[in-house]
């Protein structure tokens, strides 16, 4: 049986300090939904830092290899062409097209890195816990242990910054 | 929170977060009125007219325009150079703008990257008409084909379909991307069930949570760090197909910085052109306030003085040259047979854009809203100059010519000016015209000091 406790603040201050309360603690917290990327609540609920500017920088440079690759291998292997008496490998008259296609990826496969590592993505059906978190409020789920010892102190956690529908839930797994 | 007591609030009233949400969805949910309907038929009619002179030089071939031997090139590229600078706004205020950390552009960045995927689809359409042979456009992409060849690499037209379709595909993302969390508001907003089935489709399943707002935001950052160079590198490319000719009046190395400025120049007098009307329509006024429009009449004038500056320069390196066919280019120009396309393209480009010093002015709606219309007008006759003037009179006399336009040229343009703001007013009923998370971040260090609910504070 898995517990756990859901409520909602109608202010980001609340949260944050909240949050920052209940993981000083050591209170495990499930989820937080919010309506607009509040400031400093990646850090107090201890994210790491995403690796999508890592995983942007090795698409860009696959897209670099591609491009220049396949221009070079067109223009001095597969079919040399005289345009003007121009070099066949001409670095700088490949640059442009090298780099549109190193930001066509990069940009593409992070955007696909994002939706995939967040579950996201057409036809995603995503539980809606409660249909005001994307308008004005800002729901927390926080875990409980199963015994129970740590309700009256996150209950309380909550209580102080004003959080609302406090409720806690139980589902078998 | 720090709210500075000098600067201007960026949204004025003391709005709640879900007053922003209201406000800015209430053109999605609410039925559309009168205006609309008036505002939709003329455009849509344009767009048909459009499209029939589009069917008749595709049916009846390229000779239905008004180009001849020497001037091969005429409203149709000016129209693709005119809307391609007009998409440039959109992406400066997206991504320049937001490694900038302007906060002014979360209340406009919305409308502005919708224009741009609509004026680089006006912009697209013309390279496609003027082949002739739309059907064989697909020609210009390399794929293995029976013939044996690759298309040519070093030419600036080719870098060109790359640049446009690398913009287009990155800005969409990145529009995209930036309405996925908008569109769950709206999800959760409408009543209807076949509108919350479609926006729950569109909205990828965004629910808000901690973990996905701090990856989108990074991801964000990095498309804006992306798009930034994208977008100084497309208007690059589009004055490199003029730029590396070898004609008096393309063959210019100020070309892609001067070509660059000129499109956000444009740029920005469309976005004011268009938001000036929607805040008033859509009762966005204290989103789009003065303030704002005020700030993007400062990006005019840093633009429009550069423009000027390349004008004059341009002028000056012709005269310096010493190169007679370059001298008479430029005095052709000023002084020949279409004088009055470079008196009109100086007058709104260089002249008109310098009363904004005036800070009256800069904060006058109506004035702004002449002004960028002025605006429009001149970036549109620059092209136009630089294009026809360059090219009427070639070096042999013999072959000297002028151009005009023919019916089919003109109803193409109307059609692009039908097909933009066609998109442009289905836009704002289908999507939120605002970034309404965007603006909710800058809510309570940048709006009117909101009556805070933070008791604790």
């Amino acid at each position: 049986m898995k517990r756990y406790i859901s409520a909602y603040f109608e202010d980001e201050e609340n949260l944050l300090r909240a949050t920052k309360e209940l993981r000083a603690k050591d209170v495990s917290i499930q989820d937080v939904l919010t309506p607009f990327p509040v400031h400093g609540l990646d850090t107090a609920l201890g994210y790491k830092r995403s690796n999508l500017p890592t995983v942007a920088f090795i698409c860009g440079a696959i897209g670099l290899a591609i491009a220049f690759g396949f221009q070079t291998w067109a223009f001095t292997v597969d079919y040399p062409l005289f345009i003007g008496g121009k070099p066949h490998f001409s670095i700088p008259s490949f640059i442009p097209i090298t780099f549109e296609l190193t930001v066509l990826f990069a940009a593409f496969g992070m955007a696909i890195a994002f939706f995939i590592r967040s579950k996201l993505g057409p036809g995603a059906n995503n539980i809606i816990h409660d249909e005001r978190s994307t308008n004005d409020r800002f729901v927390i789920i926080v875990d409980l242990d199963e015994a129970g010892n740590q309700d009256a102190i996150v209950k309380s956690i909550l209580e102080k910054e004003e959080a609302l529908n406090i409720q806690v839930k139980e589902i078998e797994s | 929170m720090y709210v500075s007591p000098i600067r201007e609030p960026l949204i004025t009233g003391k709005k709640t977060y879900k007053q922003i949400t209201d406000e800015i969805s209430a053109p999605i949910e609410g039925k559309a009125g009168k205006a609309w309907y008036a505002g939709i038929t003329i455009t849509l009619s344009a767009l048909f007219l459009g499209l029939a002179m589009m069917g008749w030089t595709i049916w009846q071939g390229i000779g239905t325009w008004g180009l001849n031997k020497t001037i091969g090139w005429g409203w149709g590229i000016t129209n693709f150079v005119w809307w391609v600078g007009i998409g440039h706004a959109g992406t400066f205020i997206s991504a320049i703008l937001l490694l900038f950390r302007q906060k002014w552009r979360t209340s406009i960045n919305r409308s502005a990257e919708a224009m741009t995927l609509f004026a680089v689809m006006c912009a697209g359409l013309f390279p496609l008409i003027h082949m002739g042979r739309p059907l064989l456009g697909f020609f210009v992409f390399p794929y293995p084909n029976t013939r044996g060849l690759w298309v040519n690499f070093n030419s600036p037209l080719l870098w060109d379909v790359f640049a446009i379709s690398t913009y287009f595909s990155v800005s969409l993302l990145f529009w995209y991307v930036g309405l996925i969390p908008d569109i769950g508001t709206i999800r959760d907003k409408v009543k209807s069930k076949f509108k919350k089935a479609i926006y729950g489709f569109l909205s990828f399943g965004w629910t808000g949570s901690a973990r996905h707002w701090s990856r989108h935001e990074t991801m964000s950052l990095i498309l804006a760090g992306l798009a930034a160079p994208l977008v100084l590198s497309v208007h690059s490319i589009v004055s490199s197909d003029f730029a590396t000719s070898v004609i008096p009046g393309w063959h210019t190395t100020i070309f892609p910085p001067y070509f660059v400025s000129g499109a956000i120049f444009s740029g920005f007098a469309m976005v004011l052109t268009l938001l000036i009307i929607t805040r008033k329509v859509l009762n966005l006024e204290s989103y789009i306030t003065v303030g704002h429009v005020e700030s993007m009449n400062k990006i005019i004038i840093a633009t429009g003085s550069i423009v000027g500056i390349a004008y004059i320069t341009e002028l000056f390196i012709a005269w310096y040259s010493g190169v007679e066919y370059e001298q008479y280019a430029f005095l052709n120009r000023a002084t020949g047979p279409y004088w009055w396309a470079y008196a009109i393209m100086m007058t709104c480009n260089v002249i008109s854009p310098q009363l904004l010093w005036f800070k009256k002015l800069r904060r006058n709606l109506a004035f702004t809203f002449v002004l960028s219309i002025f605006i429009n007008i001149g970036m549109w006759f620059e092209r136009f100059v630089i294009i026809v003037t360059s090219l009427h009179r070639d070096y042999l006399p013999s072959s000297w010519s002028m151009y005009e336009p023919t019916i089919v040229e003109v109803g193409i343009f109307i059609g692009t000016l039908g097909l933009f703001f066609t998109c442009f007013l289905l836009f704002i009923r289908v999507f939120p015209v605002i970034a309404i998370a965007e603006v909710k971040t800058v809510m309570k260090n940048s709006g009117e000091k909101l009556a805070n609910r933070d008791k604790n504070e």
